[in-house]
């Protein structure tokens, strides 16, 4: 195992080069230094003088890609592109174009955006194997039929009619709860509460469709039929045998989002006001800070990456029968 | 609050009360829920509302820099004005603006040096000035707030001023320093700040044109760019044009003259900065930890930034050190009948603390200032029904649900204008040609701004006679100050001229029903538009209407705001729309938006219709040099009347901010030139706590009858689930 992480690993390097390249030439492509330059410098008495100490003082003054006057390797590494992104592959993201600490901004961001994501998969999890359960129980029933109709209801409707609607009935007609907000520590329940509920109301219709059809499929098996056969309760078969054997996908399918759960959600983290990840790259694109949007792409495909490599291992775990070479 | 306090204090009483839960259901549920809060669950400000005079606000953008030497955004003005302060400000009260001493003693004396530096008399010719003089005394005994940078040791040497990494091992924020110190404002503060204006590692926006008028500055610009190893420091430099006369007196020379510079003396870029700032904020160590002058003003006004989370909240709380300022004593006309006048010469500031929290979006900001939450609060265009009703007359009153809130209404004219520009480079829309002249005026009559501003702002914008907003010297009132080239007088009020005037125009151009009588072919128009997503495309079928009016083709080119940016700077573009916000209120800011050598492709200047008309230039050169007056009324009226004239805009409009705030919310003038207002205002507290008391009692048995709802529902299906066991066990 420990030759095929390292082989992944390999394998990440050109991955990330490229989309690193990706990113560069999508960015400047739209934006070039000079206009990056006069965006954080101003509109109105900005001079060439200013764009071209910014452009400097940043190292926008470099080509893009390729620099024809320099001699040797140096063509390739006396750009924007190599001296920005060689620095990423030992995580050291630098300044943000505004001068702020990315790395810190960072640490500091993800544990709001995972204040609100670890409880809304956790709950969510549990909720909808539950439902699934239950449906998967009652199949062919008008509970069943129902269920899945409430499904596909929860699954059309948009993630942010949850938000306006929780936010105008939990927190401004009953008052239950603030609207939106955050704070530190313990203070910071009262306000994960509401976006949490959403988030796993959210997620019902998806999460417990996609359950069910894995429980009803591990319940067409022979061994289901074996166990019902030794007389077992319907109770032992779902929980002892069912579940267990369905939750192999289940569980590869959270383990591959759980890196990227600390990227947050733009719009929940919009909406509440949750100082989290989730609108750190909006605001930058919006800021044309392409420091923070390489650093933040970069994170997310290594993230991705990582998140892909844990389901392989996870499935060696689940499956005994299953070998990484 | 401390949060057992509540939980000991407050649940079993008020919670069961309500709910009739058993004691250990409620206090377990209300733990969850209210942890931290007083008896309004949803409160989102953690502490009790009803102790210590706060001000709670929201912002939605964060700001970028706080370096008075950078900023220049509105959204960091609202914080930095709070806490820097230059040498004028803008009486609160008094329309038109005035400028007043704010760290000066008095206004600043000026004199006018011939080229020797010999003092010419007042009145002399604006030719043979050489050199303006600016003589400005501070106020003794100014101190800065209490900051680690001024932190001293017992042997008088600064404590923070030689850190090693070690040393900064533990410091994440200013605060995990634990000694402050302060000193007074010295002249030599604000002579600094000038030098870092210069400095180009601080990218002062408005360097380009400072370097234009102070003496020194432009030299000092290039010795910095051309030295190397120039530290952050600049007191070893000196620059020719300022300079420090005595403890509490500078001097600024200017090249000329250049009567504006009065108003930069209002902005934040010349606020006084300490030297120790630098020294301190530019130790290793200190950047990558986020510790910069960028996120840690250091000011002598009223309030200092203590919590400083532009992704959650920013507060300000009380310089500790302030000498205290009176309330004004005047204002204008009515200022007392709206009690503006109620706190005057009382010892400012009012408030001890302002929260600002960060909203994003419209929906629950609103909804927090109905709750009662932000003290004061914008009206987004989704919510504008639910908070302003007209009568029948037009007159722009409040609905009866903001009414029985006790929530007040303020409108102020923006010094901003949104206008249609004419790129005069263009061949068929610019040129100074009757020809092109009478299609410009066409235009300017169909684009039909009364409703632009009725569909699009909900009536909250004034239509543009000019490029000068009202409430600015040389806007003339009534009939005088129409565009009559668009407008008639009628009935008393200004009334857009009739569709089939503009047509007239247009066939006198030889576009007759929008055919070209040269070439035969359509009129087609090209339109430079930035973005083309839902929320604009309203507005762009609006204008295509507009033009359509005319049988004209409007073609819109949409594109993003850089690359727009970048045909202005060429002059591609043809038909556009953008705005200017006033830097200070002076017609010489509006107006030299169509000065000639402002031309956008030639200098990269703020006139991007490229108009060049030389008989306006000259006035204009008269008209900025001198006192406001008779003279100056004149000279301003041929300059509209040439501009209106030509037509190299449409004139577009001013937008009217709205502004509501609670009863509790005392001295909420609006003001759209200065942003330290902060220490102008006060809050009732008491009767904030009550109202949000009675405005937010939370209502629980919803949830209850949900739960009851939910159980019935699963029942069948648990009863179902039994039955089939008890078959299966059969």
């Amino acid at each position: 195992m420990i030759a095929y992480i390292i082989r992944r690993a390999l394998y990440a390097i050109p991955i990330l080069i490229g989309v690193n390249l990706l990113t560069f030439m999508l960015f400047f492509v739209v934006n070039s230094p000079e206009e990056v330059a006069r965006l954080h410098l101003g509109d109105k008495y900005t001079t060439q003088e200013q764009v071209e100490a910014w452009k400097q003082e940043h190292g926008y003054d470099k080509p893009l890609l390729y620099n024809p006057e320099a001699g040797g390797l140096e063509q390739l590494t006396d750009t924007i592109f190599y001296t920005k992104s060689v620095r990423l592959f030992v995580f050291d993201f630098g300044n943000s174009d505004s001068g702020r600490n990315i790395g810190h901004d960072i640490r500091q961001r993800m544990w709001p955006s995972l204040a609100i994501a670890v409880p809304s998969l956790l709950l969510g999890l549990l909720l909808n194997a539950t439902l699934a359960l239950m449906l998967a129980f009652f199949r062919a029933t008008y509970l069943d039929v129902g269920g899945v109709v409430l499904c596909v209801v929860l699954m059309s409707i948009s993630s942010l009619f949850y938000i306006i609607g929780g936010q105008y009935l939990v927190g401004k007609l009953l008052q239950l709860v603030p609207i939106s907000g955050y704070d530190t520590g313990f203070e910071a329940v009262k306000f994960l509460i509401l976006p949490v509920i959403i988030g796993v109301i959210y997620g019902i219709g998806s999460g417990t469709r996609w359950y069910r059809t894995l429980f009803l499929e591990e319940i067409s098996k022979d061994y289901v039929r074996t166990a019902r056969a030794k007389g077992l309760s319907e109770q032992w078969v779902l929980f002892r045998h069912v579940l267990r054997n369905a939750l192999i996908p289940i569980l590869t399918g959270v383990v591959v989002i759980l890196p990227l759960l600390f990227m947050g959600s733009l719009i929940t983290e919009s909406f509440f006001g949750i100082p989290g990840l989730g609108s750190y790259t909006i605001d930058a694109i919006q800021r044309q800070d392409f420091s923070i949007v390489r650093a933040m792409v970069f994170l997310g495909t290594v993230l991705y990456i990582l998140g892909l490599l844990l389901t392989d291992i996870s499935y060696t775990l689940a499956d005994p029968r299953i070998r990484l070479r | 609050m401390d949060s057992n306090h509540f939980i000991t204090n407050l649940i079993p009483v008020r919670f069961l009360c309500r709910c009739g839960l058993p004691c250990r259901w409620g206090s377990m549920i209300a733990l969850v829920f209210l942890a931290g809060c007083d008896d309004s669950w949803n409160n989102p400000h953690g502490e009790d509302l009803g102790s210590g005079a706060v001000l709670y606000a929201s912002f939605s953008d964060r700001p970028q820099f706080m370096d008075p030497a950078r900023s220049y955004t509105s959204t960091a003005y609202g914080f930095i004005q709070q806490i820097y302060e230059p040498p004028l400000a803008y009486h609160y009260l008094k329309r038109p603006y005035e400028l007043i001493p704010l760290s000066t003693a008095r206004m600043p004396e000026v004199r006018f040096l011939d080229e020797w530096g010999d003092e010419l008399p007042p009145g002399v010719p604006v030719e043979a000035v050489a050199y303006t003089e600016y003589l400005i005394d501070i106020k003794p005994g100014i101190l800065y707030q209490p900051h680690p940078a001024l932190a001293r040791r017992e042997d008088g040497g600064y404590r923070y001023h030689d850190l090693t990494e070690a040393d900064l091992e533990s410091v994440n924020v200013l605060l995990d320093f634990p000694h402050t110190g302060s000193r007074e404002l010295v002249a030599e503060d604000f002579v600094y700040q000038i030098k870092r204006l210069a400095d180009p590692r601080r990218h002062c926006p408005i360097a380009g044109i400072v370097a234009e008028y102070i003496e020194g500055f432009a030299e000092f610009q290039a010795h910095v760019q051309n030295t190397e190893n120039v530290p952050m420091d600049l007191r070893g430099l000196s620059m020719s044009g300022v300079e420090s006369l005595s403890r509490y007196r500078y001097r600024v020379r200017l090249k000329g003259t250049y009567p504006q510079f009065i108003y930069w003396l209002a902005m934040p870029f010349f606020a006084p900065m300490p030297w120790e700032a630098d020294v301190f904020h530019e130790q290793p160590g200190m950047a990558q930890r986020n510790l910069t002058l960028h996120w840690y003003p250091i000011g002598t006004g009223p309030f200092m930034l203590t919590e400083n989370n532009p992704n959650l909240r920013m507060v300000l709380e009380r310089n500790p050190n302030f000498r205290g300022e009176p309330y004004p004593s005047e204002g204008e006309p009515g200022d007392a009948e709206e009690g503006f006048l109620d706190d005057q010469r009382r010892t400012m500031p009012f408030v001890d603390r302002a929260v600002f929290s960060l909203e994003k979006e419209n929906i629950p900001r609103w909804s927090k200032f109905l709750q009662g939450y932000y003290d004061l609060s914008g009206i987004g265009s989704d919510s504008f029904d639910q908070a302003i009703e007209y009568g029948g007359g037009g007159e722009v009153g409040l609905t009866d649900e903001m009414e029985e809130k006790g929530i007040a209404l303020r409108t102020a004219v923006d010094l901003t204008v949104f206008y249609m520009g004419f790129n005069m480079l263009d061949p068929v829309v610019g040129g100074y040609g009757e020809r092109s002249r009478l299609l410009r005026r066409a235009i300017s009559i169909a684009v039909d701004y009364e409703e632009h501003v009725s569909i699009f702002s909900n009536g909250r914008g004034i239509p543009g006679q000019g490029p000068l907003p009202p409430q600015i010297f040389g806007v003339r009132e009534g009939e005088a100050g129409i565009n009559p080239y668009v407008y008639r007088w009628e009935g008393g009020r200004a009334v857009r001229r009739g569709i089939e005037e503009a047509r007239e125009l247009m066939r006198r151009a030889g576009y007759q029903n929008g055919i070209d009588q040269e070439t035969g072919k359509p009129l087609v128009l090209y339109f430079e538009a930035v973005g083309a997503g839902p929320d604009a495309k309203a507005s762009l079928n609006w204008l295509r209407k507009q033009f359509a009016k005319l049988d004209i083709q409007l073609v819109i080119r949409a594109t993003d705001y850089n690359r727009f940016r970048a045909k202005m700077r060429k002059g591609t573009g043809q038909i556009f729309q953008w705005g200017w916000h006033a830097d200070y209120p002076d017609p010489e800011n509006f107006l030299f938006l169509l000065y000639g050598p402002n031309a956008q492709v030639d200098t990269n200047g703020p006139n991007s219709a490229n108009y060049k008309n030389p008989e306006y230039d000259a006035l204009f050169s008269q008209m900025k040099n001198i006192p406001n007056g008779e003279r100056r009324q004149q000279i301003i009226d041929e300059m509209l009347d040439i501009l209106r004239r030509d037509a190299p805009w449409a004139w577009g409009f001013h937008p009217v901010n709205y502004i509501l705030s609670h009863q509790w919310v005392h001295n909420d003038k609006p003001t759209t030139m200065s942003y330290n207002t902060l220490k102008y205002r006060r809050i009732d507290t008491e009767s904030r706590a009550a109202k949000i008391r009675e405005w937010n009692r939370p209502t629980v048995w919803p949830v209850w009858a949900g739960l009851g709802a939910l159980a019935l529902l699963i029942l069948p299906a648990l009863v179902g689930f039994l039955r089939r066991e008890r078959e299966r066990g059969r």
